[in-house]
């Protein structure tokens, strides 16, 4: 029909010899971003020798002296260790269990939903939060939770209930930061989902229904298999950074009152790191979380594979 | 369209009525958030302000109007925001159009060199360090220059490259280059004239993610920056927002002192809306794109 395979034939024939002359201007698009990746990715990388060594600013990385294990053991031995791994789980652990779930089932619902308008009315509001900053959403939990001036406080007294000084309780701290995480997330959160649906053959639905299938059925037999690779993808991504958890929220959410469940690896290095200048004890701590995510990672992958489901790699 | 057996409507019904309830409760903290701020300081902080404004005033942001402190963390936050999303839009698209070409050679070698960094970084410390050595700590450059640390700013964009490199490959017809290739059209042009004019969905995506991640990050001006004056808005917001929130605990008698931090409270909720609303600007782009971006670039065929 059209003469391009037979150009492109011709063309892949001679490209070869003109090769590296014609593509130098390829590597000129990738250089600058090969070399920012060299400085501030594997630079880094060497620098985290310092966890094994005893790290003096003026003497600098190559400088200081070598010191083996000792900062690890001290980790291992010291009383937040067992504290900050307990924190740190928990948390990540409750997200999940939460934050996992919610936007499959949303996606399942607003999939089997025919008014076109309303769908995207649900799409456009639960989207929304996504946009906001953490320190915002920190700030409305404040305004909304404050115990003298808060809409939440309010409405307790008119039910009759006491007043709660809520953000400085420990227990209701990790309700607090995922269920803000999931009013934040879960409808961003749906969008992989929505996509792999998308891609479901309706033809599949058509014979279903032919077949005298209910709604129940077609979501079960058809929908929920067709999401499953997705859904172990996120599944295997999500337990491999179960120890990675972010910096930014638990810190803004942190205070003197709320520390002993609030404070986690990431808040912990920042601190011990930058704020003491512990740094060769807090780089190590870092690492020593690298690496666990790391295993997680390849395992979780492994374990996937193993279940007969496709990984990551 | 598909007709509905009686089991089916009840199945129909439930999930109207619980995604009607999950859109109530995303909406109304974001609605009252907004009657808050044009309502009464005293009738809201009384618990007596719930479906509609009431007592209207727009005090709240004249005072917002006139905090030195937040209007230049707001002018610093537009000018890291449009410098950083630029360069990263700069680096990711070009970077990804060379990888999407499979007359790269080295091309698997390169970008193994780039998801590496997705599972492994050397962590916040040596970065700092890094950081400091080059002279970058408390730079106006460190705002702006997608440098690690948080593992944040370089994972993304490499989440992001490989996003943009699918998006390429499907989008390109090989056909084009080959035609282009024949009159003698350089890859640096035929990526200007070309493969950018057909990458609208992308770039947008592309460019909401980044300036969402600029704009709401609070983590890399923490630890970066020291002088007050380079602050961008989050780091302001934290201290006004936030960090306050111990006088809470406390009774309080005075009358004077209630109306201040009734006051005080209420600006709260127009500042929420002030640092949110150029985001928000942002979002009926996505609606139009994002969805079929991700679908073009993210999903594996």
């Amino acid at each position: 029909m059209s003469p391009a395979p037979a150009i492109s034939a011709t063309v892949r024939r001679i490209a070869p010899a003109m090769g590296l002359a014609r593509s130098w201007q390829l590597y000129l698009l990738l250089l600058p971003t090969l070399l920012l990746v060299f400085l501030f990715q594997y630079v880094p990388m060497y620098g985290v020798t310092i966890a094994f060594k005893n790290f003096k600013p003026h003497l600098g990385v190559l400088g200081s002296d070598w010191v083996g294990l000792r900062h690890f053991v001290r980790f291992f031995e010291s009383p937040s260790f067992w504290r900050l791994i307990r924190n740190t789980v928990l948390l990540s652990g409750y997200e999940l269990l939460l934050g996992f779930p919610i936007p499959i089932l949303l996606a399942l619902m607003m999939n089997v939903v025919t008014g076109r308008r309303f769908k995207r009315t649900v799409q456009m509001v639960t989207y929304a939060p996504h946009f906001i900053s953490t320190v915002v959403i920190v700030g409305m939990l404040g305004v909304f939770l404050s115990k003298n001036f808060g809409l939440a406080n309010h409405l307790l007294e008119a039910l009759g209930g006491g007043r709660v000084f809520f953000l400085g309780r420990t227990e209701w701290f990790r309700s607090l930061y995922v269920l803000s995480e999931v009013w934040q997330s879960a409808g961003w959160g749906t969008i992989i989902y929505l996509a792999a649906l998308s891609a479901i053959d309706p033809e599949q639905h058509e014979a279903a229904v032919v077949d005298g299938a209910t709604l129940w059925q077609r979501v079960w037999r058809i929908d929920v298999p067709g999401i499953l690779p997705t859904i172990v993808i996120l599944l295997i991504l999500n337990v491999g950074r179960i120890m990675n958890l972010g910096f930014e929220k638990a810190f803004l959410m942190q205070n003197a009152l709320n520390l002993d469940v609030s404070e986690i690896i990431s808040t912990y290095v920042y601190k011990v790191g930058l704020i003491d200048a512990r740094f060769s004890f807090a780089a190590a701590v870092g690492l020593f979380n690298t690496v666990i995510n790391f295993v997680l990672l390849v395992s979780v992958n492994r374990v996937a594979k193993l279940l007969g489901q496709s990984g990551l790699w | 369209m598909i007709a509905l057996g009686r089991q089916d409507r009840v199945l129909n019904g439930v999930v109207y009525a619980l995604l009607s309830l999950v859109l109530l409760a995303v909406a109304y903290p974001l609605y009252f958030v907004v009657i808050a701020s044009i309502s009464d300081p005293f009738l809201v902080n009384r618990g007596l302000v719930w479906m509609l404004p009431r007592g209207v005033t727009l005090e709240g942001y004249e005072r917002i109007l006139q905090h030195q402190d937040l209007l230049r963390g707001y002018r610093n936050s537009l000018v890291y925001t449009t410098l950083g999303t630029a360069l990263n839009l700069s680096l990711t698209l070009t970077s990804a159009y060379a990888l999407s070409r499979r007359d790269l050679r080295g091309r698997n070698a390169f970008m193994l060199y780039l998801t590496f960094t997705m599972f492994f970084s050397g962590g916040l410390i040596p970065s700092f360090l890094l950081i400091r050595s080059l002279g970058l700590y408390n730079s106006f450059w460190i705002m702006i220059l997608p440098a690690g640390g948080s593992a944040l700013h370089l994972t993304v964009s490499v989440f992001n490259i490989i996003i943009a490199r699918t998006f390429f490959m499907n989008t390109i017809p090989q056909e084009l280059l080959d035609a282009a290739v024949i009159d003698g059209c350089s890859d640096l042009r035929f990526f200007r004239t070309v493969v950018l004019p057909l990458s609208g969905a992308i770039v947008a995506v592309l460019m909401v993610f980044y300036a969402v991640g600029h704009w709401n990050g609070f983590f890399h001006g923490l630890i970066y920056l020291r002088d007050r004056e380079r602050f961008p808005l989050q780091l302001i917001l934290r201290d006004i927002l936030i960090q306050n929130t111990f006088t809470d605990e406390m009774e309080i008698d005075d009358e004077n002192v209630m109306a201040a931090m009734m006051l005080a409270e209420s600006i709260k909720y127009g500042m929420i809306i002030v640092a949110s609303v150029p985001m928000l600007i942002l979002y009926p782009f996505v609606q139009k794109h994002y969805v079929r971006g991700v679908m073009i670039g993210a999903i594996k065929g």
